[in-house]
């Protein structure tokens, strides 16, 4: 199965600041009583945007302005906590196709990079100023531009870091690495027959 | 040259580069739990794929299991459907599947060990951010995602990039009344949440040359809340003896093989580290946690931080921490009243926990008004702690004592705080929102700590409510 290369993103941008946002807060953890991923979309960040009635909080994710947001943009330590691909999942079927924040927990990094979800770090300080220009005005087209990694928004230009592998699966098309790992499966068997203990 | 553990069993497992210049890693012991792998099962069913080596992967249940409850079906119908379709892909794909039946069931990173399963120098993931705990035995070992979890079970192996090593030391001794829950919270208050990214800890010195196996486990544990996907203890004789005779280690002849090549796979003294912290074991106080992220602690008898005394950047988390946990700057933390006290989790849910708690818990009662809870991490060490009498100290000081499971550490079980209930908790993480009420609040601490606040109905100085003396102390 081909996948898709991915050498850009574009959309809007929604910020939601803070540090150590953890996975929990993405996906809260009575919505993972389910046997497939189908349906997370709706549940993303649900205790940030809803109170415990049911009612909308005011929150940026709330904000009609923002609706149409496909770019996330946060703080530091983005994804922090459990390894549930469930937060990337519920992040994906809400619509979110790439993420801007100063650093990433390691595996919600590598989970949301195998559902072709590119993480660009940048400075808070370059983040503060994309928020502003997106708050400013929340149409501001944003690009992720994977290959030379920049982030575009509006007129200006930010650097960004894409770590070398991630970058290198997404713009090859094998962000979701099973096709190449079952091609090893005859070097696999192999190494299982070496290991004393398999 | 001289090489790390890490080095060692990452070039012993390492199958092949792969095009984006990440390794194709084998891996030895695969454990799944109902939560994190059902989508795998499906992804594999839709790519018709079987499962590549079967014998090397191992299922329980534990994070949506009822701890009042032991037989199917269960109350809670997603629940139920949870723990049929784990038995369903198990039966399925051939895979061992240790069930509410089977005597062996509980938190994955209690059973795994307790089967003797987790060995030194393998490689062990499992859909679960915790797997680090198996690192205490000399393995490498951490969490991994669902595609991650199909990725294993369709091909034993995983796409992955090489961790730096951070050599960790403890030296000296550890105060009385502090233990290694206190040693991990004070490391991670040291060196932040995020400061083990891209780092596998490495755990060592006289503190940890002293540690049990599971003291150890506490501290492998609670790694990744440092940010560090691994932790992990060099192999020593205190690991041998407690692996020596489980169902799953070798036996006879086989044993002592398996004890040369395990001794070999340590660390060499000479090698070097990509980082080394040094830590006084005297340092160490008895720490509890006073906000939303498990670096967030002080020492019990400090007070909670001021954000108007510091830096720009702290400055705004403390503030969201303090207006979320409902505590006062400058205030102690000592005193914070408590709704509920849980002892369990895969952090501090093994029969030592339960043992040592029992040592000072007996002729004391829980509080009036407080909901104390006692969860052995899985049935074997509910067994353990019934045939020593341990539960009845328990229920005589008026703790529940509960079936096995993950429970309320993060309560996809009926086990859930209510509304903005503070918790005393010898879990791993107090985000918010994690013990199951979006406004309910964690306060981290080891379990001595938290029979301490059950007691007493606030957070509390065990060495003082226990009267802890040197005579005792670990």
């Amino acid at each position: 199965m081909a996948l898709e290369k991915i050498t850009k993103v574009t959309g809007r941008g929604v910020y939601v600041a803070g540090d150590d946002i953890d996975t929990d807060r993405i996906i809260p953890a009575r919505f993972m009583k389910c046997i497939t991923f189908d349906g997370l979309g709706e549940f993303v960040f649900y205790d940030v945007r809803k109170n415990e009635d049911g009612t909308d909080k005011k929150h940026v994710l709330n904000d009609p302005r923002f609706a149409e947001a496909t770019i996330l943009l946060s703080g530091s330590n983005f994804g922090c906590g459990s390894s549930r691909e469930h937060a990337p999942q519920s992040l994906h079927k809400a619509g979110y196709r790439g993420i801007i924040a100063e650093s990433y927990a390691e595996i919600f990094f590598g989970n949301s990079t195998t559902l072709g979800i590119p993480c660009f770090s940048c400075s808070s300080k370059d983040i503060k100023a994309m928020a502003a220009l997106i708050e400013a005005d929340p149409k501001t087209e944003i690009v992720l531009d994977v290959v030379n990694e920049k982030v575009l928004v509006g007129g200006q230009t930010f650097p960004a870091e894409v770590r070398d592998s991630a970058k290198r699966a997404l713009v090859e098309g094998k962000w979701d690495p099973i096709a190449e790992l079952l091609e090893g499966a005859e070097e696999v068997k192999k190494k299982g027959d070496e290991l004393e203990y398999v | 040259m001289a090489k790390s553990l890490y080095e060692k069993v990452w070039e012993k497992h390492a199958v092949r580069e792969l095009s984006n210049g990440q390794t194709q890693l084998f891996i030895g012991t695969h454990l799944i739990h109902e939560v994190t792998s059902p989508q795998a099962f499906g992804m594999l069913r839709e790519l018709s794929l079987p499962v590549l080596f079967p014998k090397r992967t191992f299922a329980t249940v534990d994070h949506i299991v009822p701890t009042d409850q032991f037989t199917e079906p269960f109350a809670d119908p997603l629940a139920d459907a949870m723990i049929k379709e784990l038995k369903r892909n198990a039966e399925e794909f051939g895979v061992t599947y240790f069930d509410l039946a089977s005597g062996k069931q509980g938190i994955v990173h209690v059973v795994g060990p307790e089967q003797g399963i987790t060995q030194p120098g393998t490689t062990i993931a499992c859909g679960d951010s915790h797997t680090s705990t198996h690192g205490a035995f000399g393995a490498i070992a951490f969490g991994i995602g669902t595609s991650q979890v199909r990725d294993v079970l369709a091909t034993q192996t995983l796409a992955m990039g090489k961790l730096k090593v951070r050599r960790i030391n403890v030296d000296g001794e550890l105060r009385p009344g502090v233990y290694s829950k206190d040693v991990i919270l004070h490391i991670i208050r040291k060196l932040g949440v995020k400061g083990g990214t891209g780092f596998a800890y490495e755990y060592g010195g006289e503190v940890f040359d002293r540690f049990t196996m599971e003291e150890r486990m506490t501290v492998c544990n609670m790694s990744i809340e440092g940010g560090a996907r691994a932790g992990y203890v060099n192999p020593d004789e205190t690991t041998f003896e407690f692996l020596k005779g489980r169902p799953y280690v070798p036996k006879g002849a086989e044993w002592d093989k398996a004890v040369e090549r395990w001794k070999a796979i340590a660390s060499d003294p000479d090698c070097e580290y990509d980082d080394v912290v040094n830590i006084r074991g005297e340092d160490i106080p008895p720490t509890v946690t006073w906000g939303i992220t498990p670096g967030q602690g002080i020492a019990i008898d400090e007070t909670i931080p001021d954000p108007e005394k510091a830096d720009e950047v702290e400055k705004a988390s403390i503030e969201e921490a303090l207006e979320y946990m409902k505590l006062q700057p400058g205030a102690p933390i000592k005193g914070t009243p408590i709704d509920v006290a849980f002892l369990g989790s895969c952090t501090n849910g093994r029969f030592s926990d339960f043992q040592e708690v029992a040592n000072y818990l007996k002729g004391r009662k829980v509080a009036p008004g407080i909901k104390a809870i006692a969860v052995p991490g899985s049935q074997g060490v509910a067994k353990l702690c019934e045939a020593a009498g341990i539960d009845e100290v328990f229920r005589e000081a008026g703790f529940e004592w509960r079936g096995a499971g993950c429970s309320m550490c993060l309560a996809m079980n009926p086990d859930k705080l209510i509304g903005d209930q503070l918790c005393a908790s010898s879990s791993n993480r107090n985000f918010k929102g994690r013990q199951g009420s979006p406004v309910g609040r964690t306060v981290l601490m080891s379990p001595l700590m938290v029979a301490a606040a059950a007691v007493t109905g606030e957070v509390s100085d065990a060495r003082e409510v226990f009267g802890v003396s040197s005579a005792v102390a670990v």
